[in-house]
């Protein structure tokens, strides 16, 4: 029983509710817009009229002046430019990786069933921790790296019969979100030495494989609901058809999610363009991301805040540009499409 | 080992309706089929190995690390450090000695509601843990677990009503922590989910408010909360009509610890709702309009129709979206380090704050216990969500 109308029945709501909605929408868009406001009108403003008290309209209340923003792009110049090359690189290429690497592992984990052996983990931890631990004490990393390998592989034998109890695909899932517990604090120096013993100290590639492997566990949560919620029948029916597993992802899959691809990318692309912490300790002078620009207008004479809000103003500019380019597939339509049609 | 993997079960065979030697049919010929994707085993295993060991390279060796810091002490020594191995003694000072009225907080003996609140989260948990001890599918090992979760619960309890609902107790940094936590992640949901669910209908401005609403998160955090700290600027801050129309002028917000933790929660609700509101739309726009068209055409009001279709498809991804804000809400650090410094004293000290001082202080290895004890904790809070909420309402866990 199908209603041509209906679909007007679901998303129209009537007119009163419809202002209701709209009030409310309106009200929390200020709550959102104001404080970017301010920072608006604070990046034209000289240390004096910031200090003086609040003055919100330029031309009315105060005279304003580009100081801040020549101070920042031409003063400042390729000081600025390099971080703002920097995120943007970190961001999108991290990003980008880690959608791709934690796609396909959130759709093998609601496709395939894992059994991983307990008995084989613990080696594997082992056998790990027995190269980070050779490495500590001394030894090449070449030869630490190579031990561990043989005694994984000599041991794997034996303790794969022995120790068959098993894990699933949920355990798989809750380890990998349970890496970004740790925070970054105590992540930060060991990474320090890790990144140190490779060479890779002030490198933005430091940076891109960090982002890499924090921003994965956010992808494979978030998807892995998304590629659940997709209904199996047209996979199945692919399948039926003979088609290959690569080709069911590329040409049904991932068209059909879109939106959770582009909702998530959206949210890792942040964490990754606006991470602190890590990027403080990783790099000193070349590999400087945006974030600690902006923490670094706190100089000893207090906030600088008309500097401060140029350089945030300018980072989130591509950022909301993009969400403006992408915002239009976070849409309805494609699925239904493809299943009823 | 394809005969130990089963990967794809057929449902349960509803798809095919028609006819039961058609159905049997149908579910042979797709289970061939789905045979011969199963042995595609490069796939199985180039789509998930990827991402594990990457991550297990950049784990395990921070995991490790940042224990052995935790066990020892730096000393400065001519020519450089020296870490000294000093056992428990980081936990010991956090826990039982000179930190502990800064990490736990004053505890002092509850008062009534306190010693209430504390007694029916014994009796509670007594029954609960003798209900699993007399159900059917009981083993040893999970008795055990769920004995000491319910000391742990109890023994939390306990350190809540100490230091909030007795004479005179003082909440210390893992308290805070949690008061963030919860209520931070309670009015993002509701904001969010309240927001989305607006946005899918069709309103006036749509995609001018969906992409405005993202805007908070995309400002680097540290920029949050120097913000903020213009927005709760009492004199020259933009806000400051209102805060004198309160009465409030030359107020600092050092002088009152809820107020300043509620400056705090704030500041965090405004940051982080459209991380609840993008994953919520997406989930929503990709519901199946005409269930909810078909149960409109039949009768159904719109909240019976939120009930029991919309509520229920985007159950998962909630549990999902909180154990994620769980996780990166126990990291809280930015907000109240800049807005208030942790202060007044150290009423708005988060847990990864208290590390942040101590780290800055060199004190590397008390800030790596405080990094172990928050693992722990969010741990076992994410281990008890799982396993008690999640799995209840999703097959994938």
């Amino acid at each position: 029983m199908r209603n041509p109308f209906a679909r007007r029945a679901v998303t129209d709501l009537p007119p009163p509710a419809k202002l209701a909605a709209f009030v409310v929408l309106v009200v929390w868009a200020v709550v959102v817009l104001f404080p970017i406001y301010w920072l608006f009108v604070t990046s034209f403003k000289t240390p004096y009229q910031v200090d003086k008290g609040p003055f919100y309209i330029p031309f009315v209340d105060f005279q304003p002046t580009l100081d801040a923003w020549r101070y920042i792009l031409v003063e400042l110049g390729n000081d600025t430019l390099r971080p703002y090359v920097n995120t943007v690189i970190v961001g999108l290429s991290s990003s980008v990786i880690a959608l791709l690497m934690g796609a396909a592992a959130a759709y093998a984990l609601v496709r395939f069933t894992y059994r991983p052996r307990v008995g084989m983990i613990g080696l594997g931890i082992g056998s790990m921790a027995f190269g980070f631990g050779a490495a500590a004490l001394g030894a090449p990393v070449v030869l630490a790296a190579a031990s561990a390998v043989a005694i994984f592989v000599t041991l794997a034998q034996a303790i794969g019969r022995r120790f068959t109890r098993s894990m699933g695909n949920s355990d798989i899932a809750f380890w990998l979100i349970s890496q970004r517990i740790l925070p970054p604090i105590a992540v930060a120096i060991p990474l320090y030495v890790l990144f140190q013993q490779v060479g890779l100290l002030d490198n933005i590639v430091a940076l891109i494989i960090t982002y890499v492997a924090t921003n994965i566990p956010i992808v494979i949560w978030l998807m892995r609901d998304y590629f659940a919620s997709l209904p199996r029948e047209l996979e199945e029916s692919a399948a039926v058809d003979g088609a290959s597993i690569y080709r069911i992802v590329r040409s049904i899959v991932l068209p059909i999610s879109v939106p959770g691809l582009v909702a998530t990318f959206l949210i890792v692309l942040v964490f990754a363009w606006n991470e602190f912490l890590i990027a403080l300790v990783l790099t000193s002078a070349n590999a400087q991301t945006m974030p600690l620009q902006v923490a670094a207008q706190n100089a000893t004479r207090g906030p600088q805040w008309w500097a401060m809000s140029v350089l945030i103003l300018i980072m989130i500019a591509p950022v909301v540009v993009m969400a403006v380019a992408l915002e239009r597939y976070i849409t309805k339509g494609i699925l239904v499409g493809a299943l009823k049609g | 080992m394809a005969s130990s993997d089963s990967s794809l079960e057929l449902g349960p065979p509803e798809p095919v309706p028609t006819g039961s030697a058609l159905r049997g049919r149908a579910t042979r010929r797709a289970t061939d089929t789905l045979d011969a994707w199963r042995s595609d085993g490069a796939a199985r295993w180039l789509f998930i190995w990827p991402a594990v060991l990457l991550i297990l390279v950049l784990s395990i060796f921070p995991l490790v690390a940042s224990i052995a810091l935790s066990l020892s002490k730096l000393a400065f020594q001519q020519g450089g450090i020296d870490l000294k191995l000093v056992g428990f003694a980081n936990y010991q000072q956090l826990l039982f000695g000179l930190e502990r009225s800064h990490f736990l907080g004053v505890l002092k003996p509850p008062n009534p509601n306190g010693w209430a609140i504390v007694l029916a989260t014994v009796a509670l948990t007594v029954a609960a843990w003798a209900r699993a001890a007399r159900s059917d599918h009981r083993r040893p090992v999970g008795l055990v677990l769920r004995l000491v979760g319910g000391i742990l619960l109890v023994g939390s309890v306990w350190v809540v009503v100490g230091a909030l609902a007795s004479e005179g107790g003082r909440p210390g940094a893992l308290i805070v922590t949690l008061i963030f936590v919860f209520v931070g992640i309670l009015l993002q949901y509701a904001l969010g989910l309240g927001l989305a669910m607006l946005l899918v209908q069709q309103v006036p401005w749509r995609r001018f408010f969906r992409i405005v609403f993202l805007i908070p998160l995309t400002i680097t955090p540290v920029g949050v909360g120097y913000m903020f700290l213009m927005m709760t600027d009492t004199s020259k801050g933009p806000l400051e009509p209102i805060w004198v129309s309160l009465g409030l002028r030359d107020f600092t917000w050092v002088t009152d610890p809820w107020l300043a933790r509620l400056a705090v929660i704030i500041g965090d609700t405004w940051q982080w709702t459209p991380f609840v509101f993008i994953v919520l739309l997406a989930a929503l726009e990709s519901l199946d309009q005409e269930v909810r068209e078909a149960a409109l055409v039949d009768g159904a009001g719109r909240w019976q129709s939120f009930r029991h279709i919309t509520m229920p498809a985007i159950l998962p991804v909630t549990t999902t979206i909180i154990l994620i804000r769980l996780i990166e809400g126990f990291k809280i650090i930015d907000m109240p380090n800049i807005l208030l410094g942790g202060g007044p004293g150290t009423a708005t000290q988060s847990m990864t704050l208290q590390a942040y001082v101590d780290w800055n202080t060199l004190n590397l290895g008390r800030s790596a216990a405080i990094s172990y004890l928050l693992l722990i904790l969010v741990s076992v809070v994410a281990t008890v969500y799982v396993s008690f909420v999640r799995r209840r309402v999703t097959d994938l866990a």
